[in-house]
């Protein structure tokens, strides 16, 4: 559905040249629902805009629902809904209006683009706000009408440029509630941006982490997590000395890393913690090691971001 | 044709916060009244040249200016949702291209259109002499050389992205030594010669032309093809060159 080869794309600025994109390459299958991760200025929504028709690109080819981007982006544009990073409603329009509008630009009937807004007025919980004018909305609010938009006509392919944030855990979970199950029900393929680690481990089947313009990893979160940064079981020990013993022990688990002996306690990541931690307890205690606890963290996708880069993505929001 | 209907659809849009403001529609009415008002009278016991009253000659001259200056200007309108996403929003869409700019350009225009039409209406017992037909496609003239004029500010405010002071520089040493070039507010034939030659290099010129003997009731005269020729291929290098900056924007 979305194929991108070698995409790059510059910017003229006063300073000098920013490579926002450096040679992206993707492709997305029918269905599918991907997520973009990676911090401030990684290139994210820069991939967007080009692939939405909206940015030429600097060079490179991309094609979305089976047309070119660059030679047919008439045709690329009716098959795809996208709700951008900014806010997409006027501010002096009001948001029914909005809606019935933006159904009527994607080719729906008056009749049917009136029934629809009805429909996601309710859905997102924005019934109350209709005829409201859309500057008197709170930033959540309005990015609810943002997604609303972009539903409008259903799309085949629907881009979110960070779709949920600014929203309240329930405003969120409700979002994701209605998108999944449109999704269910006809199939859409869906392309999004989060700095949400925990939506792109549970929403997607499919993590793109993007850093300075270069897609550096494309897997299911699953695979991500255990290849790229694997689960770290951590011992506290009755005493010191011990932990050297269980260092010894843990170099001789398979694919054990980042052994970690301090003071007394003692960490180690390996693939399939719990798996291995029976074993690894055993073999503590026929050398005669006592534990005074233990346990198995699971990754995230920010240790894998942290492996790929040596930065985590939280760092980064807290800095940016 | 989409072009058409995207053009009503943008309209429709972008007219809706117009009509809910009764102080712009208030004072949209009031006006033209306060240029009759308070310029007219002036007007009036000044000498002008050429035949019949001097409202025959001016209000023409004024609609052209008010068209001018509204939509010149009416890019700034767009720079708003430019910083926003709301007009990438409509790009991302299979709507028309000129349709969008079109029916922005209109919603400028309506307005005016009214404002026009009251003038007329409140000039004639002053003595502004009626001649229906002709006076309407006067107006029709107006709009499509508005449009064109709308569509060149549309594509200035997307060149000069976000920076305000310089779509404000360009589009006024644009438009003023246009309106003052185009005979507007006094006879050109008044003028020196190398300003009278001037002006004959200035489009606007033609159309001012137009308007006045449109104004005086004549239609099938060269100076109406003229001015009409003026309007149409403003409108449609307006409306070009308008599409192809959109098109190539990198907003
Ligand atoms: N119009 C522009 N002009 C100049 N530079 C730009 C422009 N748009 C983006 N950039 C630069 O390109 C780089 C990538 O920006 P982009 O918006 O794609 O990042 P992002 O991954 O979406 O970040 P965020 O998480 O903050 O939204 C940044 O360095 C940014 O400064
Ligand atoms: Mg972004």
């Amino acid at each position: 559905m979305i194929h991108g080869r070698d995409i790059t794309r510059t910017f003229k600025t006063k300073t000098g040249t920013v490579e926002a994109v450096r040679g992206l390459n993707l492709d997305v299958g029918e269905g599918e629902l991907v997520a973009f991760l990676g911090p401030n200025g990684a290139g994210k929504s820069t991939s967007v805009r080009m692939l939405t028709t909206l940015l030429p690109m600097t060079s490179g080819a991309a094609s979305v629902g089976g047309h070119d981007v660059t030679r047919a982006p008439e045709k690329v544009r009716r098959m795809i809904g996208y709700v951008g990073q900014k806010t997409g409603s006027g501010p002096y329009h009001r948001v029914r209006d909005e809606l019935i509008i933006q159904g009527r630009a994607q080719r729906m009937s008056e009749s049917e683009s009136r029934k629809r807004a009805n429909e996601l007025l309710g859905m997102l919980e924005l019934e109350d706000l209709a005829d409201r004018d859309c500057n008197s909305l709170s930033g959540g609010q309005k990015r609810r009408l943002d997604v609303a938009l972009g539903l409008m006509h259903t799309p085949k392919i629907l881009f979110l440029d960070e779709p949920s944030t600014g929203l309240d855990p329930h405003s969120r979970a409700n979002l994701w509630d209605h998108v999944m199950r449109i999704r269910r029900e006809t199939g859409m393929t869906i392309f999004l941006t989060t700095h949400y680690l925990d939506e792109a481990d549970t929403m997607a089947e499919r993590v793109m982490v993007m850093d300075h313009g270069k897609m550096i990893a494309d897997d299911t979160p699953e695979r991500l997590k255990a290849e790229l940064a694997g689960d770290t079981i951590r011992l506290a020990m009755v005493s010191e000395g011990e932990t050297l013993i269980a260092a010894e022990v843990a170099a001789n688990l398979p694919n054990a890393r980042d052994i970690a002996p301090n003071g007394r306690s003692f960490s180690v990541t390996v693939r399939d913690g719990a798996a291995v931690m029976p074993h690894f307890l055993r073999a503590l205690h026929e050398r005669g090691v006592d534990i005074a606890t233990a346990s198995v963290r699971q990754p995230t996708l920010d240790d894998v971001f942290l492996n790929l880069t040596g930065r985590s993505l939280r760092e980064n929001a807290i800095a940016a | 044709m989409t072009f058409i209907s995207d053009t009503f659809l943008s309209f429709r849009r972008e007219i809706g916060p117009t009509m809910r403001s009764w102080y712009y529609i208030v004072f949209g009415v009031v006006q033209p009244l306060l240029y009759l008002g308070l310029f007219v009278p002036l007007l009036t016991a000044m000498p002008m040249g050429g035949d019949g009253n001097a409202l025959q000659w001016f209000v023409p001259g004024m609609m052209v200016m008010l068209v001018l200056f509204t939509t010149v200007s009416c890019g700034w309108a767009l720079t708003e949702e430019l910083v926003s996403g709301s007009f990438e929003r409509f790009l991302a869409t299979p709507a028309s291209r000129p349709g969008l700019l079109v029916g922005r350009a209109l919603k400028e225009l309506a307005p005016l259109l009214i404002q026009a039409l009251i003038l007329i209406v409140v000039a004639a017992p002053f003595g502004l002499h009626l001649y229906p037909v002709p006076m309407l496609i006067g107006l029709a003239l107006l709009m499509i050389f508005g449009i064109g004029v709308a569509s060149f500010s549309y594509a200035l405010a997307i060149a000069s992205k976000n920076d305000g002071g310089l779509f404000y520089m360009v589009s006024h040493s644009v438009s003023l030594p246009l309106m003052l070039l185009g005979g507007v507010l006094l006879p050109m034939q008044m003028a020196p010669d190398w300003l009278y030659i001037a002006s004959r290099f200035n489009p606007l010129t033609y159309l001012v032309e137009a308007e006045r003997a449109l104004f005086m009731g004549e239609v099938f005269t060269p100076i109406v093809g003229y001015g009409a020729l003026v309007a149409v291929l403003v409108a449609i290098a307006g409306i070009a060159v308008g599409t192809v900056t959109v098109k190539r924007a990198s907003l």
